[in-house]
């Protein structure tokens, strides 16, 4: 009876919980082929440190794609803007706290820059952005044209990429070698998430919407709570939360929340869904497309500091590749390129999907020909599973 | 009797809940000029698709005879290759490609491995005499004016040697000059031998040019007539265009009478699009009063639809003169928002195309346009959402499962009742319907005009668009008819019937 139900519910949310299975499955294999390496805990903080500048801008990128458009300058946007922070803190000597906010207003300025020529002019977005691509990689080779390689002092600065959330203080003789903190937010996490789904049930229940029978219900809570407090409990054996999972989250959450609860959200999504009846519906298409490209850019300039902090430095490469690396985690999370579909939840799995195969291979020591290669394929896997989900759910 | 160069027997094509065609029966003789005409959905464009094979064989019952043998048509080259040429009201033309690549498309002079330019140049000339086009062929289409394309058009197919030649109302977009010049092309084609079927809603060159005119209606043959015999008069033709019953399908509005303050009024109201190089709305002038339905009757390409999207703000690329005055007060629409501020709301003609979002779902598409009244600094209350969709949900007896049902799962007239909803909740003075019936069943048009009886008694103005006759009459208050971009009449509905509409919308 129970996986009867099961099976039944998997079937038919085959398209919502198929990257989640997906990425399950992944980890699956490369812990076993890895002998245990992949999950333990240092490679998984690892792993998620490495996906914070992609994550950021496959968020981006989501709406971007929602609305029927694409950003190819975004890679070489965060190249630049990261080495923009390197100067003004090791050459202007600007203190961290004013260079972040400079960072993400030039950002959402050259968003902005390459939306006029989309929303005024009509121009198609792929090219207003590969001439965006050509500019940041001229203007990042520019202002490194001179030093090279920029090395960053500030260590405030580079916690953002390579440091851990503090401890709680005072408890270092219980549970010796574990992050408390991490542990606690973790618990918290689990408990939020219970109490929201019940919430959301109980309204969906008053109104006859549909809801998921009790058991499956329950199901879906226990296995969600279990997920949680496993990648907590790997967390607490390592460091704790680092610093860009913390800001990942903040990012996904706070995208999360503007995309399904407010009006702004709504009119992206409208927008995406059918631009002329968006319009007609007394929408500015324009205003729209000017505003996603702004947190496009925005975004970028979060990922050049990312990527800069990490590094504690800002190279003549930076940035190179990185469009492609988050518009594919974005369509591996089920962004349509027919408009109107596609969350950021899901572009965050996506994310995490083609780092767990980078640092997968990589453990496993095979050859990055055969990297692209297999990438390639899941990337193409998981297209057609969207396409052929999709078809037949109509 | 010679066999007709055509014969289509007892043609009958469904589509879900509708039959367009119902056991139609149409002769062609060789050599003549053949009028199909009917209403706006009577059911010609789309026999002429079972015809050509845009409906493959199978797909509707009846026989296809070409010159005395049975024809199963599968796909439009099947038709092209027995010798039939259709010509589209949206021309089938390549805007970037010169005349004779597009007269040769398709049929390229070759060698089999490169083109023969040369020839295909010299033969493109050829063709452009006959259909008397004196451009050079190197032109590009898309720098031609539109009667010039239709007859690069007839050339292509022409130059394929189609026996029997299709054209879907040819003179619609063209000027007075521009028909006549084709009706003459016609002629001549007709000298060489070419027979051709000629769709078309004037009836001034119907009868000057017809041989022999089918009129259909409601997807029926119901006569033909033989121009020789001269049967062919306008009068006979209106007759049996509209000639229905009209059943009591429209609920009578007990004890209303429109108000008399004019709440919606438009003076000297032009567009002209640059992209067309013609005025497509020539000094318009309406006004609408308070708790009044006005229609908006006249045919397709009429006008009609491009009058209401200016009057809403929505004008892409037109160059629009005019004035608008809401309640009195002189307004400026720039953008649909405007006109939704400023009470005026516009319910399109195509639901799926641009009003409704069908892969969100009812209360998302209710909500649309006026999100912000349900939203509290920015953030959307959902419960609120859900209650509002509930409301109309019942007002206007939306039938779904609930209110987070996509919308792509409903039916056509639910479809519709969603997209009024929608404009409901902005509550508006002026509402314009653009066809607010097409394509829904007989009990969902009901309803629909039950709930704009009610509307109006509670004092909004509408202004209804609609090609269905019968619907104008059984619903207005007072009617503008539309012609080529002016308004050609104006009458209270007592006076008004299908026959004097008819006339002043061929006119």
């Amino acid at each position: 009876m129970f996986f009867k139900s099961l099976q039944k519910l998997l079937k038919e949310n085959i398209r919502e919980y198929g990257m989640y299975i997906a990425l399950f499955v992944i980890m699956l294999i490369f812990t076993i082929t890895t002998d245990g390496i992949f999950i333990s805990s240092r490679n998984i903080s690892n792993l998620l440190n490495q996906t914070g500048y992609i994550a950021v801008l496959a968020v981006g990128m989501t709406l971007v794609i929602v609305i029927r458009h694409i950003d190819l300058s975004v890679g070489f946007l965060a190249g630049f803007l990261g080495a923009v922070a390197a100067i003004a803190l090791a050459f202007w000597n600007l203190p961290v706290y004013v260079v972040i906010p400079l960072v993400l207003v030039l950002g959402v300025v050259a968003g902005l820059f390459t939306a006029f020529p989309i929303a005024q002019l009509k121009v198609p977005a792929f090219v207003a952005s590969l001439a965006g691509w050509l500019i940041y990689r001229g203007a990042l080779l520019l202002v490194t044209a001179g030093t090279g390689t920029i090395i960053i002092a500030d260590e405030t600065f580079n916690a953002i990429g390579n440091g851990f959330i503090p401890d709680i203080p005072g408890l270092e003789n219980f549970l010796p070698g574990v992050h408390k903190l991490t542990l606690l937010l973790g618990l918290v996490a689990i408990a939020l998430y219970v109490v929201s789904q019940f919430r959301d049930r109980r309204k969906k229940l008053s109104y006859n919407f549909e809801t998921l029978p009790m058991n499956m219900f329950i199901a879906k809570l226990v296995f969600i709570s279990v997920l949680l407090a496993l990648i907590t409990w790997v967390l607490a054996g390592y460091n704790g939360l680092s610093w860009t999972v913390v800001i990942v989250l903040l990012v996904v959450g706070i995208y999360h929340f503007v995309t399904t609860q407010t009006v702004l959200g709504r009119h992206i999504y409208a927008v995406g869904g059918n631009p002329e009846a968006a319009e007609l519906s007394g929408i500015s298409v324009k205003k729209i497309t000017y505003v996603v490209f702004g947190s496009m850019g925005m975004l970028a300039g979060l990922s050049g500091i990312l990527f800069a902090s990490r590094l504690r430095s800002a190279t003549v490469t930076a940035g190179t590749l990185f469009e492609m690396d988050a518009i594919a985690a974005a369509y591996i999370g089920g962004v349509s390129a027919a408009g109107g579909v596609g969350n950021v939840m899901g572009s965050l799995i996506g994310a995490l999907v083609t780092m767990s195969l980078t640092s997968g291979m990589n453990l496993m020591n095979i050859d990055i020909a055969y990297q692209y290669i297999v990438r390639g394929a899941v990337l193409l896997a998981a297209v057609i599973f969207d396409v052929t989900t999709r078809s037949r759910g109509r | 009797m010679d066999t007709p160069i055509l014969e289509m027997r007892n043609i009958t094509k469904e589509f879900p809940g509708v039959r367009a065609l119902n056991n139609v029966s149409f002769r062609v003789a060789k050599g003549e000029i053949h009028c199909l005409v009917g209403e706006n959905g009577a059911g010609k464009s789309t026999l002429m698709k079972v015809l050509s094979g845009v409906w493959p064989y199978g797909s509707y019952t009846g026989d296809i005879y070409l010159d005395g043998e049975l024809q199963t048509f599968r796909h439009v080259t099947d038709s092209e290759k027995a010798g039939i040429g259709i010509i589209y009201q949206e021309l089938a033309l390549v805007p970037e490609l010169s005349v004779y690549e597009n007269i040769f498309l398709g049929h390229e002079i070759s060698n089999g491995v490169t083109v023969d330019w040369n020839e295909t140049i010299k033969r493109a000339n050829e063709m452009l005499a006959r259909v008397r086009l004196d451009v050079n062929p190197a032109t590009k289409i898309k720098d031609l004016g539109v009667g010039k394309q239709q007859l690069v058009e007839i050339a292509k197919a022409l130059n394929r040697n189609v026996k029997l030649l299709i054209l879907d109302e040819p003179t619609a977009a063209l000027n007075d000059d521009d028909s006549a010049n084709l009706l003459q092309l016609l002629r001549e084609q007709k000298a060489h031998g070419v027979t051709c079927i000629m769709i078309s809603h004037k009836l001034r060159e119907v009868m000057a040019i017809a041989d022999t005119v089918t009129i259909l209606r409601d997807g029926q043959t119901v006569c033909t007539l033989d121009a020789h015999k001269g049967e062919v008069t306008e009068q006979v033709m209106i007759r049996h265009m509209v000639g229905r019953e009209i059943d009591n399908v429209y609920p009578p509005r007990v004890g209303h009478r429109p108000g008399d303050e004019v709440v919606f009024e438009v003076k000297d109201w032009n567009a002209y699009d640059p992209r067309l190089g013609r005025q497509v709305l020539k000094q318009v002038n309406l006004k609408i009063r308070k708790g009044e339905i006005v229609g908006l009757a006249g045919l397709m390409g009429a006008g009609r639809t491009e009058l209401a999207l200016s009057l809403f703000g929505n004008f892409p690329h037109y160059e629009i003169s005019g004035e608008i005055y809401v309640q009195g007060k002189p307004v400026k629409f720039s953008h649909p928002r405007d006109a939704i501020e400023n009470g005026v709301a516009y319910l399109t003609e195509d639901r799926k195309g641009n009003g409704l979002i069908l892969i969100q779902d009812v209360k998302q598409n209710i909500s649309l346009a006026n999100l912000k009244t349900l939203a509290n600094r920015g953030i959307v209350d959902a419960n609120a959402e859900i209650k509002v969709a509930n409301e109309y949900r019942a007002s206007l007896n939306i039938k779904t499962p609930s209110v987070a049902q996509k919308v792509i799962n409903l039916s056509g007239g639910n479809q519709q009742k969603v997209c009024l909803g929608k404009w409901l909740f902005v509550k508006p003075n002026i509402l314009i319907l653009d066809e607010p019936t097409r394509g829904i069943d007989v009990g969902a048009k009901y309803e629909i005009y039950t709930i704009m009886n009610r509307l109006v008694q509670e004092g909004m103005s509408i202004i209804m668009i609609s090609s269905e006759l019968p619907e104008i009459l059984g619903m207005s208050d007072r009617i503008y008819v539309v012609s080529e971009g002016r308004i050609t009449g104006e009458l209270p509905v007592e006076e008004a019937n299908q026959e004097i509409i008819m006339q002043m919308a061929t006119n």
